[in-house]
Formats: structure tokens, C-alpha cells, sequence
């Protein structure tokens, strides 16, 4: 099978194009670089079957981040038939710059002219005969949001897979000095042969540009030293100008013309990144978004309850056998409609945080906070990830990938279980809902997302005094244009993040529930059926670390539900549930009516849930993002600091009088 | 001939040319690759004292924070 890979500049419509290709839906984003996964797509073409994958959007080859490094090994050392170059037609400079790398690097180009259409509003004249001559590669003129050009891509790529050649490919003259020290390390190259490169062209390139990838390859080798002889800041620079000197000199031998334009982007920027309110107007944007995802949702969350205690009932009505019964009913239908309830909201934040960063505005946000999250050692890219946290922590460490440095990205991810994720929500809403009334239960909710957010910016700065000493590092982000974000797009990329949690609740969320139900209604004939909870195997338990909890003032119930938030922070609900024995909206009533909280001791737990331990698919996520050392200082420092802010909490309570 | 200058003194709507980076090599980099690189022209578009600066280069639009932006070294553009 002939394997075409797809690589272009963040933001240039690499994954829509994709999608066009292989009829595969796949993420779209705006957000610079949101590509961060190997994703994969077969099309048939001429009778050959053709495997597309769709690389991170790159600048060039030089630079380190994770993404990067991806995109660049796949097309050096898997060498794919075809590398497909996707090029925005209205910055047709800068995209050239990655173009003249690929074409050095001995790939089979074809260029992909995209957003054509935007160029042709824009009174751009591009002529793409000229440009194939000039670069001796295939150019096909794309609009990838239609489809436009589709096919003679797909007849190009076909037609390179073959061996078809378009004319000589452009070969760059760095000039007397640098073609010099080219010379001498190919000479040196001849000695020590490295294999599964390009050419010896371009290692001798890469070398003199400093990558490091290469150097470590020769640094542990014989020719070291002759080769360290050669290295000079001021050539590496001088490579580099050259390539931007041929862009710009065949930038303008093929738009033949332009026009400069005031565009709606540069209309909007000036409105979003106004000095004095940008910052009012994205907090106004985030209001309305929380604002969207509760109130949209909660029709749908009251239907899914209905529908599980609907079924529960029936389950018990019709099922004889009493343990079976009690096993549908108790067990699985109240368990997962008492986590399902969540599947609107959650679904509803993505779906907010697709439309904004689809339409390009997210990443203006890093812009807008950037200022005041550099106060606090954190990168203005950090806060993409915070903002999706607040959906689900596990895209929310993802998102951290765009971020170059080490220190940065690891300092974002180890803060991201402090931003508090849709599953802890409805954990709140029970206690706050059973101990406060009105007003104060929505304020003592709301107070949960400020601590969440106040926590870890003051962790960040932790970490940065303590461990990551040193500055933040330098801030740079392309701000992609404006674009009408589309409903299909926004759904998929909805949907892409969301379903993490369905797949939580349908198998780590699905055995907590059948553990719970069998320890609390187990062994069946002391507990009379499940209806004697204090006889049950989990009474046993939660007296066993009953003196954990107990200087908090909760109750052993309350102390062991929160172990079953391991898994799943939502299952503390189901967990509470199942150990006052009652079920959807019944839960309030028997919590309110319990005396396991006072309003002040429910207040301490509920930053207790918003703290502790992030939950396992959280863990994951985290042991596949950073070291083991990182991902065990963060599980140690959310259990000391829920402790020690519960007790806060408690203590200053006291102080004022609150019991 | 016009005075090099700091990128981070250009006010909005003022054009310059980029004659050197002075700063880390990752930095030079990062910011070749997006564009920026000697003889390159820059429009300046926003420009929030303390804050981040947003420039055009070739058509595409980079945020920059103050930092570097201090280290790129432009020649005022009439």
C-alpha cells in the first residue's frame, strides 16, 4: 500500500483537506498546531489503495516541540510515496519556506494551493504554471471547505505515486560561504556513512543548522570534532535568510497580483484584543459559554434521569429473582443514570469551546492573558488548556502539547486537575443542592471553579519558584484569521473531545457502579437485601478509614464515597446514592434529611472532591504526557492540599462561628 | 538612513525591517521560522504597553511577547 503523508503550516486547512481525501472525519481546529495525534485515512485511487495520514502542522524542521518532532521524523526516516504540502494561497511566502525544506529533503512533493478561494476574493492573481516550473513540482489550486480541486489533487498525487516527474526540481545556492562548509562535511560524511537519510546535501544542512536530533547522532561519533569545527551561529542564520530570500523572489514571480485589504480579521482583532476590554469581553464570552452549557442541558439531563429510574422500576417489577433485580435496577440503571445526567453538559462545553476555537478566537485569548499569566510563571498558551480542563482535564493536558518548552508544558499539565472538569460538577450540585438552599447553593457552586482557578494559578507559581526556576519562555503564536465556524466541523470536533467521557462511563464508570452495588448490598442476608447499608461490606470499609475523615467532621459514608472518585469523580455521586439507598432525584431529598453535612463541613468536602487526586483516566493521560516522577508529585500534592484546604475551610469557618 | 531600534518601540500602524535578533538561538528559530528573519518588513498592528504585541509579517499575523520583542532589532520604515 502506498502511503501519502499530509504536512503543511498550522492553520492552513491540512485536516479539512484530509477529511476531503479520505472521507474520514477527524478533528478541525484553529487553534495553531491542534493536530497533535497520528491520524490515519485510506482512499483508492486508479486502483491503488492509498494510506493518508495527516501530520501536525509544522513551520519547519528546526524547532522542538513534540508536534515538531513528529511531523519531521515521519518524513525523513518513514519516507512516505508522497508528501502532499498544503499551502495557504493568501501567505504564500512563509508557507513556501516549508515547501523548499520538504523539496531539499528529497520528498515526493505535491503542492496543495488551499484556501484558493480567499486568495481569488481577495484580488489575488497566482499563477500556478509559473509556479510549477519554478519549484519542479506538481501545484493543484484547492479549496478544501468545498471540496474544490479535490480530484485533480488526488489525480496529482496518483500521477508522483507513479514516478511522473514535472521538470527539474529548484535546488538552492546558499552562497560562496556556506556552500563551502556543505563541501567539507559531505567530505566528512563520505567517511562515516550515516544511513536512512535524504542525502549527504542534507545532512550536511541540518548539521550546519544545529539540529539537534542530528548532532546527537554524530556527537557520541569519531568525526565530532571536525564537525563541532564548523558550527557558527551566523551560518545557521545565514541558511535560513537565504530560503526566505527565494521566497520572497518567487513569491513574486508567481502572485501576479495584489492588493492590500482591510479584512474583517484585522476588523475584529482591533475589538477582541482592544487593550482595555479584551479582557472584559472574553470573560463576558466565558460567562455566556457556562452560561449555554447548564441551561441548554439541563432539559436533556432531567430526560436521561426520567429514563433510568423509568427502567429501574421496570427492571424491578418484572425480574423475580430479587438479587438480579436489585443488581438492573439498584445497580446498573441507577448507577449509570446518575452519571449519564452528565453526558448533556459536557458535551454542551465542548461544543462552545469547538465553536470558539473553530472560529479562531481561542487562541486570541491566549494573546488577551497572556500579560497576567506571565505574572505568575505561566505561557499565554497555558490557558487553552485551562479552559478546556474545564470540560475534561484529559483533553486539557492534551492541549498542552502546543507548548514548546519543557518547564512550561509540564507546569500546565501538573495544574490542570486544580481546573475544575464537568465530572465534579454534578458532585457539587448534590451537596451544595442538599445543604444550601437558593441562592447560596449556586454561589457555593460557583466558588468551587474560582478556588479551582485560583489554586492553580498559585501552584504555578509554586512550581516555577521551586522547581522549574527560570522564565517563562518567550511568547510567540500565530493568530490564525477569523473564520465562520461550521456546525458539521464544531459537532465532530464536539464530539471527538466528549466521547472520552462516554467511553469513561461505559467502562470505568460502569465497574464502579457494579462494585459499589455489590459491596453495599452484600453479604445479601445481613443487609436484608441491600436494605440495611451499615451491614454491608462497604460499612466495613468505610469504618476502616472512618479516623481519616473523621477531624473533618464527615461521616464514614461520606468518607468512603470519595475513594470510589479515584476512578471517577462522578461516581461519588452514584456512591452516595447508593449508600443513603436511594436514587436520582431522591439523593437530595435523603442527603438534606441525612446529617452527614453541615453547610459547612458540605462546603470543606466539596473543595475536598475539587482538590484530591486526579481521577484515573486523568492518571493516564498524565503518565503518557510526562515523567512517572511529575505525574507522582502531582497525585501527592492535591491529597496534602485537599487536606490542608478542607481543614482551611473548616478552621475559618469555626472562626467566624459556623459549625 | 533611519535608526535600528527595538520592535517593542514601534507604536501601532508603524512599519519596520528587521535587521538582527539578538537573543537565544531557540528564540531566532522559532521566529525565522514564522517569518521574521532579517530584511523581513513587519507592520506593527497592536502594541498594548506592557502587554504582548501583534505584528504582521508577510500576511500572517504573530503575537509576540514584550520580551522579544524588545531583542528584534528593526530599521524604522517611513
Amino acid at each position: 500500500m502506498k502511503v501519502v503523508a499530509i504536512v503543511g503550516n498550522p492553520n492552513v486547512g491540512k485536516t479539512e483537506l484530509f477529511n476531503r481525501l479520505t472521507g474520514l472525519n477527524q478533528h478541525v481546529g484553529n487553534w495553531p498546531g491542534v493536530t497533535v495525534e497520528k491520524k490515519e485515512g485510506k482512499y483508492s485511487y486508479g486502483g491503488e489503495e492509498i494510506n493518508v495520514i495527516d501530520l501536525p502542522g509544522i513551520y519547519g524542521f528546526t524547532t522542538r516541540s513534540i508536534d515538531e518532532k513528529i511531523a519531521k521524523n515521519f518524513i525523513v526516516k518513514n519516507r512516505p510515496d508522497v508528501v502532499v504540502d498544503v499551502i495557504d494561497s493568501t501567505n504564500l511566502e512563509r508557507n513556501l519556506y516549508l515547501a523548499l525544506l520538504l523539496i531539499e529533503s528529497g520528498a515526493n512533493v505535491v503542492i496543495a494551493l488551499n484556501m484558493w478561494d480567499i486568495a481569488k476574493e481577495r484580488g489575488m492573481e497566482i499563477d500556478v504554471r509559473r509556479f510549477e516550473g519554478l519549484l519542479g513540482v506538481p501545484v493543484v489550486p484547492t479549496v478544501a471547505t468545498t471540496g474544490e480541486g479535490i480530484e485533480e489533487l488526488k489525480k496529482a498525487i496518483f500521477r508522483a505515486l507513479k514516478g511522473k516527474k514535472k521538470g527539474k526540481k529548484i535546488k538552492i545556492d546558499y552562497g560562496h560561504e556556506v556552500e563551502e562548509k556543505i563541501k567539507h562535511i559531505e567530505k566528512i560524511l563520505e567517511r562515516c556513512r550515516k544511513d536512512g537519510y535524504p542525502s549527504p546535501r542534507w545532512v550536511a544542512l541540518r548539521i550546519l543548522e544545529e539540529d539537534e536530533d542530528i548532532l546527537s547522532e554524530f556527537r557520541k561519533g569519531n568525526y565530532w570534532k571536525d564537525i563541532e569545527k564548523l558550527l557558527d551561529e551566523r551560518i545557521a542564520g545565514k541558511i535560513v535568510e537565504k530560503r526566505y530570500e527565494l521566497c520572497s523572489k518567487l513569491a513574486a514571480e508567481i502572485i501576479k497580483e495584489k492588493k492590500e485589504v482591510k479584512t474583517l480579521t484585522d476588523i475584529l482583532d482591533e475589538i477582541f484584543l482592544h487593550k482595555v476590554l479584551g479582557i472584559p469581553i472574553f470573560m463576558a464570552i466565558l460567562y455566556a459559554m457556562f452560561q449555554f452549557t447548564f441551561s441548554f442541558s439541563a432539559p436533556f439531563s432531567d430526560g436521561i434521569s426520567l429514563f433510568f429510574s423509568w427502567l429501574g422500576n421496570i427492571a424491578k417489577s418484572n425480574i423475580s429473582n430479587e438479587v438480579l433485580a436489585s443488581f438492573v435496577a439498584d445497580g446498573i440503571c441507577a448507577g449509570l443514570g446518575s452519571v449519564l445526567v452528565f453526558v448533556p453538559p459536557i458535551f454542551c462545553l465542548f461544543f462552545a469551546l469547538s465553536i470558539l476555537e473553530d472560529s479562531g478566537y481561542l487562541a486570541r485569548v491566549a494573546f488577551v492573558m497572556e500579560k497576567i499569566l506571565s505574572k505568575f510563571g505561566l505561557h499565554g498558551k497555558s490557558f487553552i488548556p485551562i479552559l478546556v480542563g474545564f470540560g475534561c482535564n484529559v483533553p486539557g493536558i492534551m492541549a498542552a502539547r502546543t507548548i514548546e518548552n519543557e518547564s512550561d508544558r509540564i507546569i500546565t499539565i501538573m495544574i490542570n486537575p486544580l481546573i475544575s472538569c464537568s465530572a465534579r460538577l454534578p458532585v457539587y450540585a448534590l451537596i451544595a443542592g442538599a445543604v444550601f438552599h437558593g441562592y447560596t447553593a449556586g454561589a457555593a457552586i460557583y466558588s468551587m471553579y474560582v478556588l479551582g482557578i485560583t489554586l492553580a494559578v498559585l501552584m504555578a507559581l509554586l512550581l516555577r519558584k521551586l522547581l522549574f526556576k527560570g522564565e517563562v519562555s518567550p511568547f510567540i503564536l500565530e493568530l490564525p484569521r477569523y473564520t465562520k465556524p461550521k456546525l458539521s466541523t464544531s459537532i465532530i470536533h464536539m464530539w471527538n473531545r466528549g466521547k472520552w467521557f462516554l467511553i469513561k462511563a461505559g467502562t470505568f464508570i460502569f465497574i464502579v457502579v457494579i462494585i459499589i452495588w455489590f459491596l453495599s448490598v452484600f453479604p445479601w442476608e445481613a443487609t436484608n437485601g441491600g436494605k440495611i447499608i451499615e451491614n454491608s461490606y462497604i460499612a466495613m470499609f468505610g469504618r476502616i478509614v472512618e479516623p481519616v475523615f473523621k477531624p473533618l467532621g464527615w461521616s464514614w459514608q461520606a468518607g468512603t464515597a470519595l475513594f470510589f472518585g479515584f476512578l471517577a469523580k462522578e461516581s461519588i455521586v452514584g456512591a452516595i446514592g447508593a449508600l443513603l439507598g436511594a436514587e436520582g432525584e431522591g439523593v437530595y431529598n435523603a442527603l438534606a434529611n441525612s446529617n452527614w453535612f453541615t453547610p459547612l463541613t458540605g462546603f470543606a468536602y466539596m473543595a475536598f472532591v475539587l482538590i484530591y487526586f486526579p481521577c484515573v483516566a486523568t492518571l493516564s493521560v498524565m503518565l503518557r504526557e510526562m515523567k512517572l516522577k511529575y505525574t507522582l508529585l502531582t497525585v501527592a500534592y492535591t491529597v496534602l492540599l485537599a487536606f490542608a484546604v478542607a481543614f482551611m475551610i473548616e478552621f475559618i469557618g469555626h472562626l467566624f462561628g459556623l459549625s | 538612513m533611519n535608526r535600528i531600534v527595538p520592535l517593542s518601540s514601534l507604536m501601532s500602524g508603524e512599519r519596520g525591517e528587521v535587521v538582527e535578533i539578538v537573543g537565544g538561538r531557540g528564540v531566532i528559530r522559532r521566529l525565522y521560522e514564522m517569518g521574521l528573519v532579517p530584511f523581513s518588513r513587519v507592520e506593527v498592528l497592536i502594541s498594548h504597553m506592557p502587554g504582548p504585541m501583534l505584528v504582521k509579517v508577510n500576511g500572517s499575523r504573530i503575537a509576540i511577547g514584550r520580551g522579544i520583542a524588545m531583542k528584534i532589532m528593526v530599521r524604522k520604515l517611513p
